[in-house]
């Protein structure tokens, strides 16, 4: 019985999610493929045979993969899924766009985003903006399953597997692919920064925001988050949320900045290993989970922070 | 243009919801309930496509037991044209749901499918997704705009770096971001209006689906729970105790 993991790159990199996959492939049990699909992405079909108990990696080298469009890849798992008991991706948005398709298609009830393995059938999942966990098992023949990768380590990079190519039986597909706006990756990913420095609506505009979120997170090599209503109000770009339906991360330091702490925001980073708040209000929610809380006035406080950082380096 | 719009009733977003302690499931008696956030923004959409002269008609639908109506009379309320509740007692997966409305549509023939991205409740994200895959139509997920053409819905989705921009032939599935729209409040003469509208009662079992549950939730439980920590007097301290903690680097 084996496991398929599909890898999230952009067909040059692979995307350090995926070594969190595999992670929770690993517990499965089964031995591990990789499938990478995309458009001259050879380098990153390299990159997941190194990751360590992964046995194969497919490579689907074709135009028709280079977007990630769900049509082609629900398609190609479904073409492949004969092979393989348990179809897996992370909880990335080509994951959640791609998997229940292709669950669908092969008549299986998908788990998604799930935090724990308890069994290759049984799994636990967050539920009601992660203020439940269920246990749940698949009773079908084959398990199609999404996983959250903040709440897994990622595989060590040492490993042998082989590379295998693959030619996709491809048909038409109808969505085309028009064009796309993605940010500058100048900071580290949400989804793999050690340290995240998160603003709210209290920043008062994108340029503030970027003033005192953005340097703040440089000072300490950190990414930058922000809340529903930073990126609501304009002051973050939506690829930035944190939330319940927006990015969920899990890092060793997570500083709330002007958030007040609702429920749909602390669904997204309530796993962080170390929580700080800073709040001019001592009574938002985010200090009930905040290891540390500063109240005042944000903008003076993250200069102080930033004069502290400075001399403790110095 | 015909619009379809899936509805589904879930605990009301602000409601912090509690475990029953013996593992059974959450506790739901007496919690507020509300139509899914993420679908008063797809009906926001269909309505808006029938004001701007796209669409004629709106059709929202409901899958559940008798209290699904009230969600139903929400999205008539808003400004849909008529509803669909088929009925069901059973807990209903995503995949019974993409089934339902697949025989539905085939029978409705509809145009257009706007529907939430995730339902709060159970936050699976997966059945706008598994309908389209039924129904051999193409998908955008995760919409912040969507912009009807001829014969065609372009729509603009939000992913993991950014945003991507596509463009979808009619029948589509499109599911609804945060982003792409701000739901109107129903206004008290469209309340009044709505108690005219109808709504058509359907028995699942008429549709000829298994509804019979894939997944078997063996036990539902609270996470481990954070206190509040402390409260520090300055940022200097704070410093110190990162590095102390080594999180610093």
């Amino acid at each position: 019985m084996t496991t398929i993991v599909l890898a999230d790159h952009d067909n040059i990199t692979l995307d350090g999610s995926t070594a969190r996959t595999v992670s929770a492939a690993v517990e499965l049990g089964a031995a591990v493929h990789v499938l990478v699909a995309g458009s001259n992405c050879a380098e990153v079909g390299s990159a997941a045979a190194r990751l360590s108990g992964v046995e194969t990696v497919i490579v689907a080298d074709d135009a028709v993969f280079e977007h990630h469009m769900a049509e082609p890849l629900a398609a190609l798992l479904v073409e492949l899924a004969a092979g393989y008991d348990t179809i897996m991706a992370s909880s990335s948005s080509t994951g959640k766009d791609v998997l229940p398709r292709a669950a669908a298609l092969l008549d299986v009830m998908q788990v998604s985003d799930i935090i724990k393995v308890v069994s290759p059938d049984t799994f636990e999942r967050p539920i009601y903006a992660g203020n439940a966990i269920e246990t749940v098992q698949s009773t079908d023949p084959k398990r199609v399953i999404t996983v959250r990768t903040s709440a897994f380590d990622a595989v060590a990079g040492d490993g042998n597997g082989k590379v295998e190519p693959h030619i996709a039986k491809l048909g038409s597909f109808k969505a085309q692919f028009e064009g796309e706006n993605l940010s500058v990756a100048d900071r580290p990913e949400l989804g793999s920064a050690r340290i995240i420095v998160s603003g709210g609506r209290a920043l008062g505009s994108a340029e503030r925001f970027d003033q005192v979120i953005g340097s703040l997170a440089d000072m300490l090599g950190a990414a930058v988050g922000a809340s529903r209503a930073a990126v609501d109000s304009g002051y973050a770009p939506n690829d930035l949320q944190v939330g319940q339906t927006g990015k969920i991360v899990a890092p060793d330091l997570y500083i709330a900045i002007g958030i007040s702490g609702a429920i749909q925001h602390l669904a997204g980073m309530k796993e962080s290993k170390i929580i700080v708040a800073i709040n001019k209000d001592a009574d938002a929610p985010i200090f009930q989970i905040a290891d540390y809380g500063l109240v005042g006035d944000l903008f003076e406080i993250v200069d102080e922070l930033k004069a502290a950082l400075e001399s403790r380096a110095a | 243009m015909k619009i379809l719009v899936p509805v589904k009733r879930v605990v009301d977003a602000y409601v912090r919801v509690r475990v029953k302690s013996d593992g059974s499931g959450v506790d739901l008696a007496g919690a507020k309930m509300a139509m899914n956030p993420f679908d008063e923004i797809a009906i926001e959409e269909a309505i808006r496509l029938v004001e701007d002269g796209t669409a004629e008609e709106v059709v929202a639908v409901s899958i559940g037991a008798a209290p699904a109506v009230d969600t139903i009379r929400t999205g008539l309320a808003m400004g849909a044209d008529r509803g669909i509740l088929i009925k069901t007692d059973d807990r209903v997966e995503p995949l019974t749901v993409a089934k339902l409305l697949k025989a539905l549509i085939e029978r409705e023939q509809p145009d257009l499918v706007i529907m939430g991205k995730q339902a709060i409740d159970d936050d699976c994200n997966q059945t706008g997704q598994m309908l389209a895959g039924l129904l051999g139509w193409p998908q955008a997920t995760f919409a912040s705009k969507i912009e009807p053409g001829d014969g065609t819905v372009r729509v603009r989705r939000e992913i993991d770096g950014g945003e991507q921009m596509v463009n979808l032939p009619l029948p589509a599935i499109v599911t609804a971001e945060l982003r792409l729209n701000e739901p109107r409040f129903a206004s008290l003469p469209s309340i009044m209006k709505a108690k005219k509208k109808i709504v058509e009662q359907i028995e699942a079992s008429e549709l000829g689906v298994d509804t019979t549950p894939r997944l078997k939730v063996l036990k539902t439980i609270e996470p481990t729970q954070r206190s509040a920590g402390k409260q520090l007097g300055s940022a200097a301290e704070l410093v110190e105790k990162l590095r102390a903690k080594g999180v610093l680097g």
